[in-house]
């Protein structure tokens, strides 16, 4: 009986086995590459929002306090969006016939609110609460990038759980001193590990727990 | 054969039949986790194909964009995200109980009791509980409509105002307005001035489970009509001729906790109180008897009599037909304890039995200290049943030009004699106003849906005649919908006001505050305005000679309230309908309940259905045998067999008011004919059972101080090493959350288990779904008898997760979705959980849940804002269970890591243990040397169920102590 396959088809058989091998791994690092991209995980894509807030002029070029709008950060779970009146503390007197914040005049006058699109969205599985992270020493700036700095507002940070994680498992590499949690421009210090594992210290951080499921899901 | 158990959940159990073994040995009900459809090979592996095509597909979808919605003016204490608590009344047959209703971004989602209002105490009952459920009924009534037409409110004040000009030539008469029990002040003042405007105009009152015959048993004992207020905790004995005290009716969640107290045997109560029940029909007060016996209603009526000849308040020859030994134990005792004894006659007894346990209260000089009369608390006291009569009498000689029906559903319940639901059609016009679709909406020409209570101003009194005011947790749902005050108002004419001025000005009139504003807003706040409790009436008790009644020789059939549904009115409330109830475990039915003996004369089983008749009128029913009930003597709950409602409240059950008739509310006579077809009855009592082991731990008083540690003896605990595994460490800087629940003072009342549905967002599955043993709920009450069926002891057990420390469903999760947290709780992940179950066939408690469908799916809007958002609603394919309420746990730690200190003793409660009338369950933490809960775990009653499994249980059981006399035999 002859041999079907010639000495050739040795390297072609080697040569196909490591092709393989690289398909597999292209395809495993297109899907990681996918799955961390901003398409997938939504960082630094502005979302469209009916009035077109800027952070950085009024956060950053006018410098209100981020508690001024976001005023449960310290005692709830949620940061909280400001109601109309808020916006209209300033632009029943400032800006009033602007046609840019004719859906905000609106929504004072109709009584109806205002539908912002969700900028950072946590599945629904997850529970978070802003007013431990805040007391904790974690700065707005960690997990929302320099928001100071943005036109409109986009997510900084992935908000995966591995990325939650990080944090979790070595808090001390991200804590900061309890007066600069609002400090947007605040930079990590060079000492920062030693200074953070004071700061945990200080605020009786509980990593055990961090790291439990229950922490965050119910 | 293995050895008889001490304790034994059915009667299959007790025969050890074949079906219950399979039961038994089976890790899901036979039919749980059976591919049940017709589907070939071929198809399943398509479709399971298809599925992992999706699901990898399904995992790269991106989360779409979702909407943020401000306010436009937040309210001033308002943080989105947090909770919080309105104070108001939610009431029973027109009672109220102070509630603490949990609103989340304005949405009603939790009810608590009240610690400030006399009738709660913080405790509920599952009424209450289910409050939130009925409010986002999608059943609901939501529109004005005439002769099946939408309209709106304005058509109808038109017509009514044409009507009412009318009639107000001719002063009124022709009007009728039917309500239900009015303990409203508000309300009751509103009748009063319509009543006075049409002096023609007749107020009827009609309540099935109503207190004619108790308020005509006050009647012949003082002359005149009078509520009874009872504290148990002053009573050292009780004697209860039927009166189900603990199980039912508006008082029930109060004496439960002042009846636990006298039983908190773990907390060092030396003197524990004794109860004696003789009932026809197994009750949760029977249950809690330390003598019990089941007597047919005849024989009552004779125990009631020679009780009172023993204690000398009457003489008559004593008949024979009774158990003379719980009779002589009963007076010996009562004679014993004068001035802390306590007899109560149930409300669905004869006048005269109310009449005896008056005059032997008078006697024995309990009158003032453990039982107090009152005035009636309600606004129209009259006799329901005659009120009625009246009504139908004018319906049926045409004298009813405008019959107004204000809630309640009196074309279904009322006496089956009067057959009103005929009669109202007589009426000229007829009016409903209800939050619900029934039987007597679909009669009238008018149908006004009815705003809620939770969406309503309103007051309300409660048993002691506390006034309370009702406040809004929610603007109503449906446009349209007017409270009562507003159809009273619009009655009179006025340019209808809202009820909240209604409600305000009436009490503004009332001067009872000073300060008006201030008082108002301190009513509000709190819930119950204080002293307005009714003062005791001074009454002597007249001298009555008993009357000889036949006793009945054939079957007699008794009508009780229904333990889940009462008598209708919660017929719509899905959680209701599944819950099973206290002693059946009856689920979405009620059925005839029989005793085995008189069963077996009649050669029935359970499932077979029956032909009841009385009167030229039959009821077709399923039969059910239940231990401890009198024999010859059925029970049929009321409530079942709706016709029109919503679709929870149809079909299911069997109608039982067509055999009440208005001359016999109580029980009737009847023959019964076997019909040769069964139904399938489905009750839960064999679910989840647990083979050949003594999970319950019960010892008397007496054996407790002859032995302390009777109870921990009945189980070894093995050492911590005697394990395979690496023993989990718990250090004390964490927190070690536990349990404990006293089976003393459990009275099985279900509260725990609708609590902890509305708590963690528990689906319930239909009736078919449990027949297959799928039902959700995280905690279920079992419920054991004790020695014969006849008349057999019975115990409650609630079983919520245990949080093993040595968690045997951990080590066998192939995914890790299963684990301990630091705090030692045994933490279920549910999106890591793939659904293998290997968890629940490992777990030796059975308190593990699968989500074996979609429960949650294709809920209407409106359902989801019943939702908790604390909690993750769960999806097919996931097993569930008892977290132990891990929400508020991390609440209150978040809390407390904020406050930099330790969470306190008492700052977390589970849903179940809030619930709780008898404050049985009690949550703490293990390295808090001062927490209640290492205090009682301390006690000698302390004992962990399977503890010798090597669990290490975190929920751990005081063992129930009864105290039965010890010289009288049980």
């Amino acid at each position: 009986m002859p041999q079907i396959f010639t000495r050739a088809s040795n390297t072609f058989a080697r040569a196909g086995i490591v092709f393989a091998v690289l398909c597999l791994g292209g395809v495993a690092w297109a899907t990681y590459t996918v799955w961390w991209s901003p398409y997938m995980t939504g960082v630094d894509a502005p979302r469209a929002q009916p009035v077109p807030f800027s952070h950085k002029h009024h956060a950053g070029e006018l410098g209100i306090d981020c508690r001024y709008c976001h005023t449960g950060v310290e005692s709830g779970r949620f940061a909280g969006l400001p109601p109309t009146e808020t916006c209209m503390t300033c632009h029943s007197q400032i800006w009033t016939d602007a046609p840019l914040l004719a859906p905000v005049r609106a929504s004072w006058r109709d009584g109806k609110a205002i539908e912002w699109t969700r900028v950072h969205d946590l599945p629904d599985f997850v529970y978070f609460d802003h007013s431990i992270h805040v007391r904790k020493g974690v700065g707005c700036a960690e997990c929302h990038g320099r928001v100071d700095e943005m036109p409109l507002t986009w997510q900084a940070k992935p908000l995966y759980m591995k990325w939650c994680l990080e944090c979790h498992r070595a808090p001390e590499q991200h804590v900061r001193p309890p007066g600069e949690v609002f400090n947007m421009s605040w930079e990590r210090p060079a000492e920062q590990r030693a200074r953070g594992l004071a700061l945990a210290g200080a605020a009786h951080l509980d990593t055990t727990h961090m790291m439990d499921c229950s922490a965050c899901h119910r | 054969m293995k050895a008889r158990l001490d304790h034994w959940r059915s009667l299959e159990e007790y025969a050890d039949s074949p079906e219950c073994r399979e039961w038994l040995e089976r890790e899901f009900a036979p039919m749980a986790s059976e591919w049940e459809d017709a589907v070939s090979r071929r198809r399943f592996l398509k479709l399971m194909g298809a599925s992992l095509a999706l699901a990898g597909l399904g995992a790269c979808t991106r989360q779409p964009l979702e909407k943020i919605v401000p306010y436009v003016t937040q309210p001033v204490g308002m943080v989105p995200g947090e909770p919080l608590h309105f104070a108001t009344s939610l009431t029973l047959g027109g009672f109220a109980r102070g509630a603490l209703i949990e609103s989340r971004e304005g949405r009603p989602v939790k009810v608590e009791g009240n610690p400030a209002h006399p009738a709660s105490l913080g405790g509920t009952d599952v009424f209450m509980q289910a409050a939130t459920l009925d409010l986002y009924d999608p059943g609901r009534a939501k529109t004005v409509t005439h002769a099946g037409a939408i309209v709106t409110w304005n058509d109808f004040r038109t017509a009514l105002a044409g009507e009412l000009a009318r009639l107000a030539n001719q002063g009124g008469a022709g009007i009728r307005v039917l309500t239900g029990n009015v303990t409203s002040p508000t309300l009751g003042a509103q009748m009063r001035a319509l009543l006075a405007k049409y002096p023609g105009a007749k107020w009827h009152v009609w309540e099935p489970l109503n207190r004619d015959a108790a308020r005509a048993g006050a009647e012949l004992a003082f002359g005149v009509p009078l509520d009874v207020v009872c504290d148990f905790e002053k009573a050292d004995l009780v004697v209860s001729l039927d009166a189900d005290f603990l199980g039912t009716g508006p008082a029930q969640p109060r004496y439960v906790r002042d009846f636990a107290k006298r039983r908190r045997v773990a907390e060092g109560v030396e003197n524990l109180n004794r109860l004696y029940v003789a009932e026809p029909t197994p009750s949760i007060t029977g249950a809690r008897a330390d003598h019990r016996i089941p007597t047919a209603p005849g024989v009552l009526s004779q125990i009631a009599e020679a009780l009172g000849t023993e204690l000398g308040v009457i003489s008559k020859q004593l008949d024979a037909a009774y158990d003379s030994a719980f009779v002589t134990a009963a007076a010996a005792d009562l004679l014993a304890h004068r001035g802390r004894s306590l007899v109560l006659a149930g409300e669905s007894q004869p006048a005269h039995i109310h009449a005896f346990a008056h005059q032997m209260n008078a006697a024995l000089g309990n009158v003032g200290e453990t039982v107090r009369l009152i005035a009636p608390v309600d606004e129209n006291p009259v006799n329901r049943t005659a009120s009625l009569r009246e009504l139908v009498g004018d319906l049926e000689s045409g004298k009813v030009e405008l019959l107004v029906v204000l809630g309640g559903n009196p074309a279904f319940d009322a006496p089956a004699d009067f057959a009103f639901a005929e009669k109202m059609l007589r009426a000229k016009t007829c009016v409903f106003l209800g939050t619900h679709p029934n039987e007597t909406a679909a009669a009238c020409d008018w149908q006004i849906p009815a705003a809620h209570e939770l969406e309503s101003w309103s007051d309300a009194r409660a048993f002691d005649g506390t006034a309370g005011i009702v406040q809004p947790l929610i603007e109503p749902l449906y446009t349209g919908a007017v409270t009562p005050h507003e159809f009273i108002a619009a009655m009179l004419g006025e340019a209808v006001p809202s009820s909240y001025e209604i409600v305000r000005d009436f009490w503004r009139e009332q001067k009872v505050w000073e300060d008006f504003e201030a008082g108002w807003e301190k009513a509000v706040r709190g819930g119950a305005i204080a002293d307005t409790a009714f003062a005791s009436k001074p009454a002597e008790a007249r001298t009555i000679t008993p009357e000889t009644k036949a006793t009945p020789k054939g079957l007699t059939l008794l009508f009780r309230a229904d333990p889940t549904i009462h008598d209708g009115t919660f017929s719509g409330s899905t959680w209701l309908q599944e819950l099973p109830k206290p002693l059946t475990k009856l689920v979405w039915d009620n059925a005839v309940l029989i005793s085995p003996r008189t069963a077996a004369r009649l050669g029935l089983t359970t499932n077979d259905l029956v032909e009841l008749t009385n009167a030229a009128r039959q009821v077709v029913a399923a039969i059910f045998l239940i231990p401890g009930q009198a024999d010859d003597t059925l029970t049929l709950h009321l409530g079942y067999g709706r016709r029109i409602g919503n679709a929870t409240a149809t079909g299911h059950g069997f109608d039982a008011y067509p055999l009440r008739m208005s001359t016999a509310m109580d029980s009737t006579e009847v023959t019964l004919r076997k019909t040769g077809e069964t139904y399938p009855l489905i009750t839960t009592q064999q679910h989840f059972g647990l083979e050949g082991r003594n999970l319950l731990r019960v010892a008397t008083l007496s054996e407790l101080r002859d032995k302390p540690t009777v109870i921990q003896d009945m189980g070894k605990i093995p050492a911590p090493d005697e394990t395979l595994y690496n023993p989990h460490e718990f250090p004390s800087k964490h927190y070690a959350w536990a349990l404990t629940i006293d089976l003393s003072t459990c009275v099985g009342c279900n509260a725990c288990v609708v609590a902890c549905q509305s708590e963690n967002n528990i689906p319930v599955v239909g009736k078919e779904e449990v027949q297959r043993g799928r039902e959700m709920h995280w905690i279920r009450v079992d419920t054991y008898f004790a020695g014969v069926p006849e008349n057999p002891g019975t115990h409650f057990q609630p079983v919520p997760c245990m949080h093993c420390e040595n968690a045997p469903c951990e080590v066998v999760c192939p995914v890790a979705a299963t684990l301990h947290d630091s705090d030692g709780l045994n933490v279920q992940v549910y999106n890591r959980c793939v659904g293998t179950r290997y968890c629940s066939n490992n777990c030796p408690y059975k308190v593990r849940r699968f989500n074996f469908l979609e429960y949650n799916g294709g809920i209407s809007p409106v359902e989801k804002l019943g939702k908790n958002p604390e909690v993750s609603v769960r999806s097919r394919g996931v097993m569930e269970k008892c977290s132990y309420c891990i929400q508020r746990i991390e609440s209150a730690r978040t809390t407390a890591a904020i406050e930099e200190r330790r969470v306190r003793d008492g700052e977390i409660t589970p849903a179940c243990a809030q619930a709780c009338p008898a404050e049985a369950i009690t949550f703490g933490d293990l390295n808090d040397s001062t927490s209640r809960v290492v205090k009682l775990k301390a006690t000698k009653l302390n004992y962990g169920m399977l503890a010798e499994l090597n669990t290490r249980p975190r929920t751990t059981y005081l063992g129930r102590i009864t105290n039965p006399q010890p010289e009288a035999r049980a």
